[in-house]
């Protein structure tokens, strides 16, 4: 793995895309002891439209805080992968939507698609299915612990929500388990920091 | 002081620069916020308007920034800590009233995250074009303090001390953030209240007949009554005497309004401040703040590696100026490269301080985006060679 990796998420205003970012993001601040930066798109996006998070993560600190071009790109809506899907890396991890995202398969690439939609309808709960790629994304990329990232999730959803998301969580990361037999980034590496108060 | 243990939200977070300027300003003990919304600065007071009733603070949206910015100086003589939070046009707005917090000698702060301007220009994008706004944008001589923060933690950390420097100094304080670190999100650690120094309002100790709102009594800032407290004084915009009453002649402004200037340029040497590295062996010497600061230091890494001898000076406080030091380095360096994101704003201070001794190399950018750092790599080999 590199000292940094470079990260879109990508969906429709509504899915909760910033939120995914958000928590990624705290997952390697806060509980895994990385440096992570987040920056959100600001177009004047409505619910509905494209909508984008980047997020920069890295064993030293971060100066320059935009991406050049992701090594992973994750995609919840088909104009997000239409807006988005050229600037992944040649040897760049895509992880899909796959009902709602059509990717075609470019060579040296990584791709992993999750009906998160579906699996977050089997919970009763269409909103949590950010939550289910979120833990999807922590299955096949292996790039943050899954207890930072558990505790990411339970601290940056609306209090009383915790025990559905971190069920979603564990759906997407199951869901992971079950299909991709390789990390497709990196070693899981132990919590360097203890969980903040 | 200690801050009070209410306002400081203690831990480690992930928050963005706009949420952690929040969060400082009620560490610092900001109570009163009144403020006009607009992009990209509105997270700021979302964030204390959610966490205000806690507190006992008060927020109010007011119907535009004029009244935003004079509702903060109306409640900053209740003795309470003030501040307002803009952007771009809405500062232009503030503008008469931040000349009449000057006049008046009132402590606030006026936080402005940056896009690109003028007038509406780009809404949700990156700018630094107020710098000199910040210093002049309102008529007559005063002065001001100006903090630039690089990151939410310092945006966190910086106006806790734009507050103290406001009650010090008793003058409103520029907290000029821009968008990019104000909507980037990074970790922030918020320390216990008890690690954090907060300054309290320096109330007077004199009775209400012998106290006068201007009496400096052989220094250079005035002591503080509150209103409600049984004194009673006039404060307005209008040049005063020790009393705070009109007095219309050359001989009084002049006094006043050097007093409201030395109080800042004569304590320039306490309130500068930046950081620098690489300066022993520099012969070009790349001056920066904000977000820019971040970028360009990584063009400073790029020179480096090339062999070239390059040094790096960060503008923390970006007003005062740091004169003496710019100055200094003038003598011994060849260069100084100075990239911002507007179109040659400290460039021209800069240049102003060097005075011939060493030359200054402009890297502009109108806004809408952060530098890339080849683009500034690129002018430190040209003004190395």
């Amino acid at each position: 793995m590199s000292s940094k990796v470079e990260i879109r998420i990508t969906g429709f205003g509504g899915q909760g895309v910033v939120l995914a970012g958000h928590i990624i993001g705290c997952a390697c601040a806060i509980h895994a002891g990385r440096h992570a930066t987040m920056i959100q798109s600001f177009g004047p996006e409505a619910r509905g439209s494209a909508c984008s998070a980047t997020l920069v993560i890295s064993e030293s600190e971060v100066l320059y805080p935009y991406l050049r071009r992701p090594d992973i790109f994750v995609v919840m809506s088909g104009e997000g992968y239409e807006k988005y899907g050229q600037e992944l890396k040649k040897d760049g991890t895509l992880v899909f939507e796959q009902d709602l995202v059509h990717p075609t398969t470019v060579e040296g690439q990584r791709a992993f698609g999750v009906p998160s939609t579906r699996l977050a309808e089997s919970l009763g709960k269409t909103i949590v299915q950010n939550i289910v790629m979120v833990g999807f994304f922590t299955g096949v990329t292996q790039l943050v612990p899954d207890e930072a990232m558990r505790a990411a999730v339970r601290g940056s959803v609306p209090a009383g929500t915790e025990d559905l998301n971190l069920e979603a969580f564990d759906k997407g990361l199951e869901y992971a388990r079950k299909s991709v037999s390789q990390p497709a980034v990196g070693v899981a590496r132990p919590i360097l920091e203890e969980v903040s108060p | 002081m200690k801050a009070d243990p209410a306002g400081v939200l203690t831990g480690s977070h992930y928050l963005d620069g706009d949420v952690a300027c929040g969060e400082g300003a009620m560490a610092a003990g900001c109570r009163f916020v009144a403020g006009y919304p607009i992009t990209p600065s509105t997270e700021v007071v979302e964030r204390i308007a959610r966490r205000f009733p806690t507190l006992g603070g008060t927020f109010i949206q007011m119907e535009d920034e004029l009244a935003s910015m004079a509702a903060v100086v109306g409640a900053a003589w209740t003795g309470t800590k003030t501040m307002t939070v803009t952007s771009g046009p809405g500062f232009s707005l503030m503008m008469e009233n931040i000349g009449l917090a000057a006049m008046m000698e009132t402590p606030c702060v006026v936080v402005n995250v940056q896009r690109g301007g003028p007038s509406t220009g780009l809404p949700t994008m990156v700018g630094q074009g107020d710098v000199m706004q910040a210093r002049w944008g309102s008529h007559g001589d005063y002065e001001v303090i100006a903090l630039c923060p690089q990151s939410p933690q310092e945006a966190f950390d910086l106006t806790i001390d734009a507050f103290n420097l406001a009650e010090i100094y008793r003058l409103p304080v520029m907290f000029l953030m821009d968008e990019c670190v104000g909507h980037m999100t990074e970790k922030v650690v918020i320390p216990e209240a008890d690690a954090i120094e907060v300054e309290p309002r320096r109330l007077t100790d004199k009775s209400p007949e012998e106290f006068g709102p201007y009496q400096i009594n052989g220094g250079q800032i005035p002591e503080f009554a509150r209103a409600g407290d049984g004194y009673r004084f006039h404060t307005t915009g209008l040049t005063h005497d020790e009393r705070g009453y009109p007095v219309m002649n050359a001989e009084c402004h002049d006094a006043s309004v050097r007093r409201l200037v030395g109080k800042i340029r004569d304590n320039a040497d306490s309130i500068v401040r930046f950081e620098e590295e690489g300066m022993d062996d520099a012969e070009v010497v790349v001056v920066s703040f904000g977000i820019t600061a971040r970028v360009a230091r990584l063009a400073v890494e790029e020179a480096r590696s090339r062999g070239i001898r390059v040094g790096f000076l960060r503008l923390v406080v970006i007003w005062p100026f740091p004169e003496k030091r710019i100055r200094e380095l003038a003598g011994s360096v060849a260069a100084f490269v100075v990239p911002e994101i507007n179109l040659g704003q400290i460039a021209l201070e800069v240049e102003r301080v060097a005075a011939g001794q060493a030359v200054t190399w402009p890297v502009n950018h109108a806004g809408g985006a952060v530098h890339d750092p080849d683009a500034i790599t690129e002018i430190i080999v040209k003004a190395a060679s």
